[in-house]
C-alpha cells in the first residue's frame, strides 16, 4: 500500500464521523431512488404477470338479457379470440356479527364447472364451488381477511329480495377485481363490498334468467382494432339492452390500478430526484470545506513532488469512498424498505405473488450519481487548494478580511454582543456558504412537509366532500329505475328524517373528439342531502336545464362554460342528445355530471324515475333501517356514509402513512447529516479560535453558543424557506397526482408545518449535542502554540 | 530609563511545590516537569528561559490552569488550584488570568475593539476596550479587523484583550517568537508599561535570553526542574534590547 494510499484510509478514519454523516445522506437519497423505482417497478411487473396467468379479459360488456345462443354470433365479430358469457348481480350480505350493510357483486361462473375462460378465479385457500350444488360459493379475498372469513364459514346473501345461506368453500382473487370499490363510489372498502363468485345454475335461478347472460367478457385477437371489436359489439348487443361496451382503460379495476401505478411513478420519480439531488448538493459541499482543511497537507505533498494527479486521485479515492459506502447503504436500505413496500401494496391489491425485482436501474443511477457529485465536490476543492504554489499553500491561509455588516451600516450594532457580531460578520463574509446551508436545510424541511401533506390532502377531501357534499346517512341503489314515489315508502319508514330522491344514469359525454364515460346523478331542486361545491366550496343547484360538470372533465373534454355537450345514455332508450354546459363544480374524488332530476328523466326519456335514494336517519335507527331495506327485493345495495369515511380513511391511510414516514426519515437523516456537518467543518475551521476563547475563560457553553448560534440561525432562517419550498413540492406533487380518480388539493394543515419544523429542530438539536461534545474536548494547550 | 531590581513587593501570588507533570506521549512517557517549587511574587516581572522541552509551557499551564500536574500542588492567592474542577478553573482564568499567546489567536471577524470588548463583556471589574487599547498606544487602530493589522499591532491587541480584565497575572508563551526584534520590542514595551503602571504579576516564557535582561527576576528550566535562579542587578527598559 502506498503512503498515499495509506493516509486516505488514516483520513477516513480520523473523519469517520463527518464520513458516516455524509454516507447517511447518500443513502438516504440513494434508498429513496432504489425503494421507489424498485416498487414501481415490481408492482407493474406483478400486475401484469397477474392479468397474463389470470387471462383477464380485453373487453366487457354490461347488457340486460341476451340468450345464451347469442354467443355464436359473438364469437364470430372479427377480431374476436374468446368469449365468456356470464352473469352478474348486485345483492347485500349478512355476515354473522357485523350489522352493517355489506354490499356484494356476484360474478357467475361456468355451468360446466372449472375456471372461466377469462378473468379466471385465483384461488388462494378452498376450491371452486361443486358444479352440482347451489348454495357454495368463493369469496374475494381482501372481504374474506376483513371479516376473517375461512372456509366452511357461511354468509347470508339477499339477492332480488330473497334471502339464502351460502356456505364459503373458497377465497380468491380475479384480476378483474385488484382494485375493489363498491360501484358509484372511489376507494375500495372491504368490509362493505364483497366480490363473490358463484355456480352460473344458482344465479340463473336466482336471477331468473335461465339460459340467459347479462355480462360478456372478451379476449381479442393480437391484431384486432378494439374499437371496431367494441362498435360490432354494441350493435349486436342494443338490442339486449347493451350499454356500451368498454376496454381495460374503462374498466374499474383495471383503470384504477393503471392510476394508482401512475401515482406511484410520479412518487418514484419525484422523490428519489429531490432526495438525490439534496444528497449529491450536500456531499458537493461538504467535499469542499472537507479538502479546504487539508491546504497545508497539499501543500507539503506538492512540495514532495505529488503531481496534481496524484493528488486528484488521492481526494476523489477519499471522495468515492464516501459516496460508495453511502450508495452500498442505500442500495441495501432501498431494498429492504422496498421489498418491505412492495408487500404493503400487495397486501392492499391482494395480488397472489409479488414478483419483486431489484431495479438495476435504480442501483446504477444512485451510485452515480453519487459518485459524480462526490468527484465534482472533490475536483473542485482540489481545485482552489492545488493552484497554489505550494510554499503558499503551507502557509495559513490570511486571517480572513471581515468588515462591518449591514447591520452595523444601519447603525444598529449597539444591539449586537461580540459573539453576535462574530456570527453576522461569519454569515456576511461567506453568504454563498451561508445560502447553501440554508438551501439544504429548506429542502429537508421540504421533503418532511411533503411526506405528511399526503395526509393533509386526504383529510380535506374527506372533510369537503364527505362532510360537506354529502349528507345522507344511508344510500339506497335499486335494480333497476324505480318510479319516485318509492321515495314515499323509503320516507315512510320507521327511523328515516329525511329521503331524497337520485338518479345515477351512466352516460359517455362527447365533445368533439374526445370523450369520457361516467354517470350523471340527477338530484332534486333544493337537495339538501347530495350537494355539488363550487370552487369555494358554495353550494352550486344545478339549474332547469344544463349540466353540471366536474372541473376535471373541463380540462379532460377541453370544454367552456356555456358550450354544448352530447350526452350518450348508455341506459334505456340511449338516446343521445345535445345538452349545453351549465357550469363547473369543484370536485376532489371521482369526475362526473350533475343535473336536475326532472331535467335528466327527461333527457333519458323513460318516465318521472329514481334510481336510488338517500336517507337521513334519526340517530342509532340505521341498522333497523337497513334490516328492512334489506327485505325489499328492488333494493340493490345500501351504504353508510359514515361507513364510507371510515373506509377512506384505512385505506388511503394505509398506503399514505407508510410513505409519510418514510419520508419523514429520510428527510430528518438528511437535515442531520448536514447540520451535523456544517458543524463539525465549522468546529475544524474555527477550532483555534474558539479553543483561545476557552484559553481567554469563556465557558464550554459560552464557546458553544457562538458555534451553534450560527447553525442555529441559519437553521431559522432556513424554517420559512423550508415552509415555501414544501409547499412548492406539494404543488408539483399535486401536478402530477390529477386523475379522474381524485385530485389532492393544496392544503397544508398548521401541524404539518409545526411538525416539519419540529423534525428539522430536533435533528439540528442531535447534531449540535453531538458537536457540542466535541467543543468540551477541544485542545486548549495546543493553540497556545499551534498557528494554524 | 533604570528600573530598581528589587521586589514591589513580597506578597507571594502564586505558590507551587514539587510540581511534576507526566504525560504519554503515544508509547513514551514524557516527564515534563520533575519536582518544581515556585513563589511568584505580586508586581514581578519574571522571565522563565529554557530550551525547547524543558518544560517552560508546561509550568505555564499549570499556572493558567489550563492543565494539571501529575503530583504537587498550587495554590493562587489562597486558593487550592490542583483539584479544581474544570468550571472553577474556567472561572480562575475568566477573572484572574491574561494570556498572551505567540500567535496572537485574535477573533479575525472582530475588530481590535471588540476583540477586547469580547473579553471585558465577561469579566467582573474590567477597564474599558478603549483605556486597554490606550495601554499598547493602539487608540487610532480600534476600529480596524486583525487582517488590516500588522503582526505587532496584532500582538498588542492580544495584550490589550489579556490585560482589560485587570487580572492579577499575565501569562505570556513566546509573546515575540513571530516577531522581528523592532517589532518584538514594541510588544515587550508594552508589557512592561502594564507590568509597572497596573502592577500586573508578569510571567513571559522565551527562548530569547536578551528578553531576560528586563526582569525582575529569571527562572531557568532544563529537564522538568528549575535548575538556576537569577535576579539582574539592573533591569534593561524593552527599549534598549536587542537580538
Amino acid at each position: 500500500m502506498s503512503a498515499l494510499t495509506r493516509k486516505a484510509w488514516r483520513d477516513l478514519w480520523h473523519l469517520r464521523g463527518q464520513a458516516l454523516a455524509i454516507a447517511l445522506v447518500i443513502a438516504g437519497g440513494v434508498a429513496t431512488l432504489v425503494m421507489s423505482q424498485s416498487t414501481y417497478e415490481s408492482l407493474t411487473a406483478t400486475r401484469e404477470q397477474f392479468y397474463r396467468q389470470a387471462a383477464l379479459a380485453d373487453l366487457w360488456a354490461p347488457l340486460v338479457r341476451a340468450p345464451d345462443t347469442l354467443l355464436a354470433r359473438l364469437a364470430a365479430l372479427p377480431g374476436v379470440q374468446t368469449v365468456q358469457a356470464r352473469l352478474l348481480a348486485l345483492g347485500t350480505l349478512g355476515v354473522p356479527g357485523f350489522d352493517e350493510p355489506v354490499r356484494a357483486e356476484v360474478v357467475s361462473l361456468p355451468l360446466e364447472g372449472g375456471q372461466p375462460l377469462l378473468n379466471q378465479v385465483q384461488l388462494r385457500s378452498g376450491r371452486l364451488p361443486d358444479a352440482e350444488l347451489d348454495n357454495e360459493v368463493v369469496v374475494g379475498e381482501a372481504f374474506a381477511a376483513a371479516h376473517a372469513l375461512r372456509v366452511g364459514d357461511s354468509l347470508r346473501m339477499t339477492l332480488r329480495g330473497r334471502q339464502r345461506w351460502l356456505r364459503v368453500v373458497g377465497v380468491g382473487t380475479s384480476p378483474e377485481y385488484v382494485y375493489q370499490s363498491p360501484p358509484g363510489t372511489v376507494f375500495p372498502d372491504f368490509k362493505r363490498y364483497a366480490v363473490l363468485w358463484m355456480n352460473r345454475h344458482a344465479m340463473e335461478r336466482a336471477l331468473d334468467m335461465d339460459g340467459a347472460f347479462n355480462n360478456v367478457v372478451l379476449r381479442l385477437l393480437p391484431a384486432a382494432r378494439p374499437a371496431a371489436v367494441i362498435a360490432g359489439l354494441d350493435g349486436a348487443l342494443a338490442r339486449y339492452g347493451g350499454v356500451g361496451a368498454y376496454g381495460r382503460h374503462e374498466q374499474t379495476s383495471a383503470r384504477y390500478l393503471e392510476e394508482e401505478m401512475r401515482q406511484l411513478r410520479t412518487m418514484a420519480r419525484l422523490f428519489p430526484a429531490i432526495f438525490l439531488g439534496v444528497a449529491a448538493f450536500l456531499l458537493h459541499v461538504v467535499l469542499m470545506r472537507l479538502i479546504g482543511t487539508q491546504r497545508e497537507q497539499i501543500g507539503v505533498l506538492k512540495a514532495f513532488g505529488y503531481s496534481h494527479r496524484a493528488l486528484a486521485g488521492h481526494y476523489l479515492g477519499m471522495a468515492a469512498a464516501i459516496a460508495l459506502l453511502g450508495a452500498l447503504l442505500g442500495i441495501a436500505l432501498g431494498a429492504g424498505l422496498g421489498r418491505w413496500l412492495a408487500h404493503v401494496y400487495q397486501d392492499i391489491y391482494r395480488f397472489p405473488f409479488l414478483a419483486w425485482r431489484l431495479s438495476p436501474w435504480a442501483i446504477a443511477t444512485g451510485t452515480a450519481v453519487s459518485l459524480a457529485a462526490a468527484a465534482a465536490g472533490a475536483l473542485m476543492a482540489l481545485r482552489a487548494a492545488a493552484s497554489l504554489p505550494p510554499a503558499e499553500a503551507m502557509r495559513a491561509p490570511a486571517p480572513p478580511r471581515f468588515g462591518p455588516t449591514l447591520i452595523e451600516r444601519l447603525g444598529l450594532q449597539r444591539w449586537l454582543s461580540q459573539p453576535a457580531r462574530m456570527v453576522l460578520r461569519d454569515l456576511e463574509r461567506r453568504p454563498g456558504r451561508a445560502a447553501f446551508t440554508v438551501l439544504g436545510l429548506a429542502l429537508a424541511c421540504a421533503v418532511i412537509m411533503v411526506g405528511r401533506f399526503q395526509d393533509d390532502a386526504v383529510g380535506y377531501m374527506v372533510d369537503t366532500q364527505l362532510s360537506l357534499a354529502q349528507h345522507h346517512d344511508l344510500a339506497v341503489n335499486f335494480i333497476e329505475p324505480a318510479p319516485r314515489r318509492v321515495l314515499f315508502e323509503l320516507a315512510a319508514l320507521p327511523g328515516v328524517r329525511e329521503a331524497e330522491p337520485i338518479r345515477t344514469a351512466p352516460v359517455r359525454l362527447v365533445h368533439g373528439l374526445r370523450s369520457y364515460r361516467t354517470v350523471i346523478e340527477g338530484l332534486p331542486p333544493a337537495a339538501r342531502l347530495r350537494r355539488p361545491l363550487d370552487v369555494r366550496l358554495g353550494v352550486v343547484t344545478p339549474p332547469a336545464d344544463g349540466v353540471l360538470l366536474t372541473d376535471y372533465l373541463q380540462r379532460m373534454l377541453a370544454l367552456e362554460p356555456g358550450d354544448t355537450i352530447e350526452v350518450q345514455a348508455l341506459q334505456g332508450h340511449r338516446h343521445v342528445r345535445d345538452v349545453r354546459v351549465a357550469g363547473f363544480v369543484r370536485e376532489t374524488i371521482g369526475a362526473q355530471g350533475y343535473m336536475d332530476l326532472d331535467a335528466l328523466n327527461r333527457l333519458l326519456g323513460d318516465g318521472d324515475v329514481v334510481s336510488g335514494v338517500l336517507l337521513g336517519v334519526l340517530p342509532g335507527a340505521e341498522a333497523d333501517v337497513y334490516a328492512r331495506l334489506d327485505r325489499r327485493p328492488w333494493v340493490a345495495g345500501i351504504s353508510s356514509r359514515l361507513a364510507s369515511v371510515r373506509s377512506f380513511y384505512a385505506t388511503m391511510g394505509e398506503s399514505l402513512l407508510v410513505f409519510t414516514w418514510v419520508a419523514a426519515l429520510l428527510g430528518g437523516v438528511i437535515n442531520f447529516g448536514l447540520v451535523y456537518n456544517a458543524a463539525r467543518i465549522s468546529l475544524s475551521e474555527r477550532g483555534r479560535e474558539l479553543a483561545s476563547l476557552r484559553v481567554l475563560g469563556m465557558t464550554e457553553g459560552e464557546v458553544s453558543a457562538l458555534l451553534l448560534g450560527q447553525l442555529g440561525l441559519l437553521v431559522a432562517i432556513s424554517l420559512p424557506f423550508g415552509f415555501a419550498a414544501g409547499w412548492g413540492l406539494c404543488w408539483v406533487m399535486v401536478q402530477g397526482f390529477q386523475s379522474e380518480l381524485f385530485r389532492i388539493p393544496i392544503r397544508l394543515t398548521t401541524a404539518t408545518y409545526a411538525f416539519a419544523g419540529l423534525m428539522v429542530l430536533g435533528a439540528s438539536v442531535v447534531s449540535a449535542l453531538l458537536v457540542h461534545r466535541r467543543i468540551a474536548r477541544l485542545d486548549l494547550i495546543a493553540v497556545l502554540k499551534t498557528r494554524e | 530609563m533604570a528600573v530598581t531590581t528589587p521586589l514591589p513587593a513580597a506578597e507571594a501570588v502564586f505558590r507551587a511545590r514539587g510540581l511534576t507533570k507526566t504525560y504519554r506521549m503515544g508509547e513514551v512517557e514524557v516527564h515534563a516537569l520533575r519536582g518544581v517549587d515556585l513563589d511568584l511574587f505580586r508586581g514581578e516581572f519574571v522571565v522563565l528561559l529554557g530550551p525547547s522541552g524543558s518544560g517552560k509551557s508546561t509550568l505555564l499551564n499549570i499556572l493558567g490552569g489550563l492543565d494539571a500536574p501529575s503530583a504537587g500542588e498550587v495554590w493562587y492567592e489562597g486558593h487550592h488550584l490542583t483539584g479544581a474542577s474544570e468550571r472553577e478553573l474556567t472561572l480562575f482564568r475568566r477573572e484572574h488570568v491574561g494570556f498572551v499567546f505567540q500567535f496572537y489567536n485574535l477573533i479575525p471577524s472582530l475588530t481590535a475593539r471588540e476583540n477586547v470588548a469580547i473579553v471585558t463583556e465577561i469579566a467582573e471589574q474590567p477597564m474599558t476596550p478603549e483605556e486597554a487599547l490606550a495601554r499598547v498606544d493602539l487608540a487610532d487602530r480600534m476600529d480596524h479587523f486583525p487582517a488590516q493589522l500588522s503582526g505587532g499591532q496584532q500582538q498588542r491587541v492580544a495584550i490589550a484583550r489579556a490585560i482589560a480584565k485587570r487580572p492579577a497575572v499575565l501569562l505570556c508563551d513566546e509573546p515575540t517568537g513571530a516577531l522581528d526584534s523592532a517589532t518584538g520590542v514594541r510588544v515587550l514595551e508594552a508589557l512592561e508599561r502594564v507590568n509597572a503602571e497596573l502592577g500586573t504579576t508578569t510571567v513571559v516564557i522565551t527562548h530569547n535570553a536578551d528578553i531576560a535582561r528586563m526582569a525582575h527576576r529569571v527562572l531557568y528550566l532544563g529537564d522538568g526542574r528549575i535548575v538556576r535562579e537569577e535576579r539582574p542587578a539592573r533591569r534593561t527598559p524593552a527599549k534598549e534590547l536587542r537580538w
